[in-house]
């Protein structure tokens, strides 16, 4: 019931802060632009077809109407327009929402089944080598640029050693198209050899996007770890002579994780962020790439769009990570 | 003064806060004297085609870049862009950040409310992406990668503000002096001040670390100070081209941009712990 | 007399900030079958030191033996193969009972996963043998006979519906509860000897004559020894059937609890039972303070506090001396006995 009221609570504020957020973008996006029609009309247009132009997109009105018309119409689901493709940007951005949660997702993973182990040795042998060798990441992990990464690991393992392709999601055909997702599609069609070239293809750019998320795992496992370690529970089971594999992993673990879920929530909003670089060092066909060319083509409207789509997802992965939140720790139900 | 004294005692102990304070040394000492460190000073304007993508070596320490001008220079004036953009965005945004995060933090009501709303709002979107749109609309230059960036870091400060003038009101001395008669202003300059002052340093370290790394992110994109400026993320965007062949070309801005970044990162960690043991489980990576 | 468990001459040294402190210096004692000992002692004056060394459990990187034995059913478990002493000792045939029973449960999982995972291995049903192979089966047979155990042990420490408290949480019990469900933990495996560590301490004053005496029953009950620690000697007096003083550091007197309370020997002693707070309105406190253990007095570590030291206190510790069959004390002059001083 609890868990209810705090899903509430947080949808609630979706709406106003979505709103804020629509308002902040759209207001860049009108405002402050020299004339964004003639940008749209491009450099041979007449004047007289530039005030055609504006007259048909709308933007002769006052401006609170045009926002009330833009809100309105995003209800419905309705984006506008890109520029650029000239297809309804919501047709767009789905069109190109697979290809970035696959890379995000995998990243993610990758992350995670490194990072926590990781970090759990990292305390149990603290000081030892591999503790050290692992400070060195973790430090390294938030100070490395994504997009020079991601060219250091295509100099070296695309270029130098032809280990795995340059760039882009596959050559060649995608398996049929089921879900979107290339490797659960080519899993379900039992296309092994898509599946690897897949794999390779994703190889490099989750990496590059894998290296802070798991820097920041290490830390905050190794963090956690750490603390739990001087518990009386802890104690308790020792003196009791429990198996020390059992100690560690079933319930250091699980109460070092109650920060943890945390930070992988907040990491998946950070991934995702990461990807508008990491994509667009790869050529990679997501959602990153569209915004950033997007933004470079003046096609305002598509990054209004992509605005919307991303402030919509860290809110909601935000309230995700507080419902796990409560989940994994039962104490902690919030009372607000 | 004698606290500052402290802070500074403590963390000498402290070996990886000291290799940072090293770092950022040596990244002050490489912009104030670029010119005279340089061995090709003037490559930040001339051309030598001639001398295009030349290897590590001789005149050359870190080789040449495709117009022939000498990468280690050109490295060494851009750490001048690089402390610019740093110090006068993370200011900027504490600048506004504060104030922000104070008033918010007194004050019990809408303004309240709505100024944490907004600065929401900033947060509701990644900082990148942010800072691309604002800096793509209104051009690539210096200054409008300096306002995208301050734009879009304020809110850090202002919530971190907002939480530790919440959590002080609780404290009883604040409720006491303010009982005692002290005005506002007094209250906040002379007592509340000096207790948040800890995590706004610790904040404006890691600060700068995470806003030179967006910073070099514009630049790679195009969007950051237009050449001849020898930007670093605008010298790896360029180098693309001349790989894998001329490698030096794109390793050498990257790891200045690592060294860095790691120096504010440590000195920040180091901060962190010396300031305040209570800050250092549960936040952001941020 | 074989004793259960039998402590020579233990000595520990934690390496600390200020220095190397020497917390145990030579401590001897002994539990027989079915008995209740008691080690009584200020704060810090070593006993929990003394508990966890038996246990095994002294944080490795800052405790250090110095010498001295620890020897449970004849062997020694300082020097036994650590292996088998963590399977077949520990949590088996030596039990614990913690301090803190909110703390000492994990906050995350139902009791009932807790103590189905200590009855996985330390159920006195769980296949002995062969140490080094992990045993993570649990036969199903096994569990529900286990189960059965565990509930009627919850019934016998007058946990109330033991089937419905098992599926909750450790913070949905009060703290006397708590204690009984630690008590019941420790019970199960059918243990020989159970290791207290002032197990009533953190409890209110109210419950802890209960939990005494519920505990006191069934170790009774199941002829189970019990080692356990205390500052306080209105609890000694309600459990134990010896009671062992302890002094930064140092044993200083053992006797059966009745002669105890009633001929103590030892000054430290007489002074401990002098400063409970009687009726009168008067506080007799022992002048002086607890002496650092980084640069403990020499010899007899009280006689810098004490009323009848001579030099030959300081000059070398008193050795054992048995004042009666089952009263050993370590003075140089201890009180109403012969050679030593008149109270």
């Amino acid at each position: 019931m609890r868990l209810l009221a705090l899903a509430l609570h947080r949808l609630l504020w979706f709406v106003p802060t979505l709103l804020g957020l629509l308002v902040v973008t759209f207001v860049i996006s009108r405002v402050i632009p020299a004339d964004p029609v003639a940008l749209v009309a491009g450099e041979t247009a007449t004047p007289a077809q530039v005030e055609e132009l504006r007259r048909q997109l709308g933007y002769d009105r006052a401006l609170p109407v045009q926002f009330g018309e833009y809100a309105w119409r995003l209800v419905r689901g309705d984006m506008g327009t890109s520029i650029f493709t000239r297809r309804p940007i919501v047709e767009d951005l789905a069109h190109r929402l697979p290809a970035t949660i696959e890379l995000t997702v995998v990243a993610m993973v990758v992350s995670v089944l490194v990072g926590i182990p990781l970090g759990v040795f990292s305390a149990l042998w603290r000081n030892s080598v591999l503790d050290h060798a692992l400070r060195v990441v973790t430090v390294s992990g938030l100070a490395i640029a994504s997009f020079w990464l991601g060219i250091m690991l295509q100099l070296l393992f695309a270029m130098r050693l032809g280990w795995t392709p340059l760039n882009g999601r596959l050559q060649g055909f995608p398996p049929s198209p089921i879900t979107g997702f290339y490797l659960v599609d080519a899993a379900l069609t039992a296309d092994w050899r898509t599946l690897g070239a897949a794999l390779m293809h994703l190889a490099l750019p989750a990496a590059t996007l894998a290296f802070p998320a798991l820097a920041t795992l290490v830390r905050f496992t190794r963090a956690g770890v750490l603390d739990v370690m001087q518990s009386n529970f802890v104690l308790y089971q020792r003196a009791m002579g429990l198996p020390r594999t059992l100690i560690v992993w079933k319930y250091m673990l699980r109460s070092a994780l109650t920060s943890t879920v945390t930070q992988i929530g907040l990491l998946f909003g950070i991934l995702l962020a990461g990807a508008v670089v990491t994509e667009a060092v790869f050529d990679w066909p997501g959602i990153g790439t569209y915004a950033v060319n997007s933004i470079l083509r003046s096609d305002y409207n598509a990054v209004m769009g992509f605005t919307v789509w991303a402030g919509a997802v860290f809110i909601v992965v935000n309230l995700l990570v507080d419902v796990a939140q409560t989940l994994v720790d039962p104490r902690e139900r919030p009372s607000n | 003064m004698s606290a500052a004294w402290f802070v500074v005692r403590r963390l000498t102990r402290d070996r990886s806060a000291l290799l940072g304070l090293l770092l950022i040394a040596a990244l002050v000492l490489a912009a104030l004297l670029a010119p005279v460190l340089a061995t090709h000073p003037d490559d930040v304007f001339e051309l030598h085609p001639a001398e295009r993508l030349r290897p590590p070596g001789g005149p050359h320490w870190l080789g040449t870049d495709r117009m022939g001008a000498d990468v280690y220079s050109r490295l060494l004036f851009g750490a001048r862009i690089t402390i610019l953009i740093g110090v006068i965005a993370v200011g900027a945004s504490l600048l506004v950040g504060v104030p922000i995060g104070l008033v918010a933090g007194y004050h019990h009501g809408w303004l309240s409310d709505a100024l944490m709303r907004v600065s929401d709002v900033f947060l509701a979107v990644p900082q990148v992406v942010l800072a691309i749109a604002i800096a793509q609309t209104l051009g690539p230059s210096l200054p409008n990668v300096i306002l995208a960036l301050s734009a879009t870091y304020w809110p850090w400060f202002a919530r971190v503000v907002y939480a530790e003038t919440r959590s002080l009101q609780k404290e009883v001395f604040v409720e006491s002096t303010a009982a005692l008669g002290a005005s506002p202003w007094r209250l906040t300059v002379l007592h509340v001040l000096p207790n948040i002052a800890s995590p706004i340093i610790v904040r404006a370290s890691i600060g700068m670390g995470f806003t030179i790394l967006t910073a070099a992110a514009l630049g790679f994109l195009g969007l950051g100070p237009p050449p001849p400026t020898p930007e670093w993320g605008r010298t790896i965007a360029e180098s693309r081209e001349f790989l894998p062949d001329a490698w030096w070309y794109a390793a050498a801005p990257g790891v200045a941009i690592f060294l860095t970044v790691m120096g504010f990162n440590l000195l920040g960690d180091g901060l962190r712990d010396v300031l305040d043991p209570r800050l250092r489980r549960g936040r952001g990576a941020r | 007399m074989t004793e259960l468990l039998s402590v020579r001459g233990l000595s520990v040294d934690f390496v600390t900030d200020g220095g190397v402190a020497q917390v145990l210096d030579g401590i001897s004692l002994d539990v027989g079958r079915g008995e209740v000992v008691g080690l009584v002692g200020e704060s810090g004056c070593g006993k929990t030191t003394l508990a966890r060394a038996i246990l095994g459990i002294l944080p490795a990187g800052a405790a250090r033996l110095r010498g001295g034995e620890v020897r449970f059913r004849g062997a020694d478990l300082l020097r036994a193969d650590p292996v088998a002493v963590n399977d077949r000792v520990r949590g088996r045939a030596i039990t614990f009972i913690p301090q803190d029973p909110s703390t000492s449960f994990s906050p995350v999982f139902p009791v009932e996963t807790q103590i189905m995972d200590l009855m996985r291995w330390k159920s006195p049903r769980a296949p002995g043998g062969n140490a080094r192979a992990p045993r993570w089966r649990y036969p199903r047979e096994r569990y529900r006979t286990d189960r059965e155990a565990v509930l009627e042990t919850l019934r016998a420490v007058q946990i109330p519906e033991p089937a419905r408290a098992l599926r909750r949480l450790p913070h949905e019990f009060s703290g006397g509860q708590r204690q009984r469900l630690m008590i019941a933990m420790a019970l199960l495996p059918d243990p020989d000897l159970i290791v207290a560590d002032e197990p009533t301490t953190a409890l209110d004053v109210t419950i802890q004559a209960q939990i005494l005496r519920l505990l006191r029953e069934l170790v009774k009950e199941r002829g189970v020894s019990v080692l356990f620690t205390t500052h306080d000697l209105g609890t000694a007096h309600e459990l134990c059937d010896r009671i062992v003083v302890m002094y930064a550091g140092q044993a200083m007197e053992a006797a059966p609890a009745d002669v105890f309370f009633a001929r103590p020997a030892h000054p430290y002693t007489r002074r401990l039972l002098a400063s409970v707070p009687t009726g009168t309105g008067e506080i007799r406190d022992i002048p002086g303070e607890v002496p650092s253990l980084v640069a403990p007095p020499p010899g007899c570590r009280f006689h810098p506090r004490c009323d009848y030291a001579t030099p030959e206190c300081r000059a070398g510790r008193p050795a054992p001396r048995a004042l009666a069959p089952d009263h050993e004390v370590r003075c140089h002059h201890p009180v109403d006995a012969p050679g030593g001083v008149d109270a």
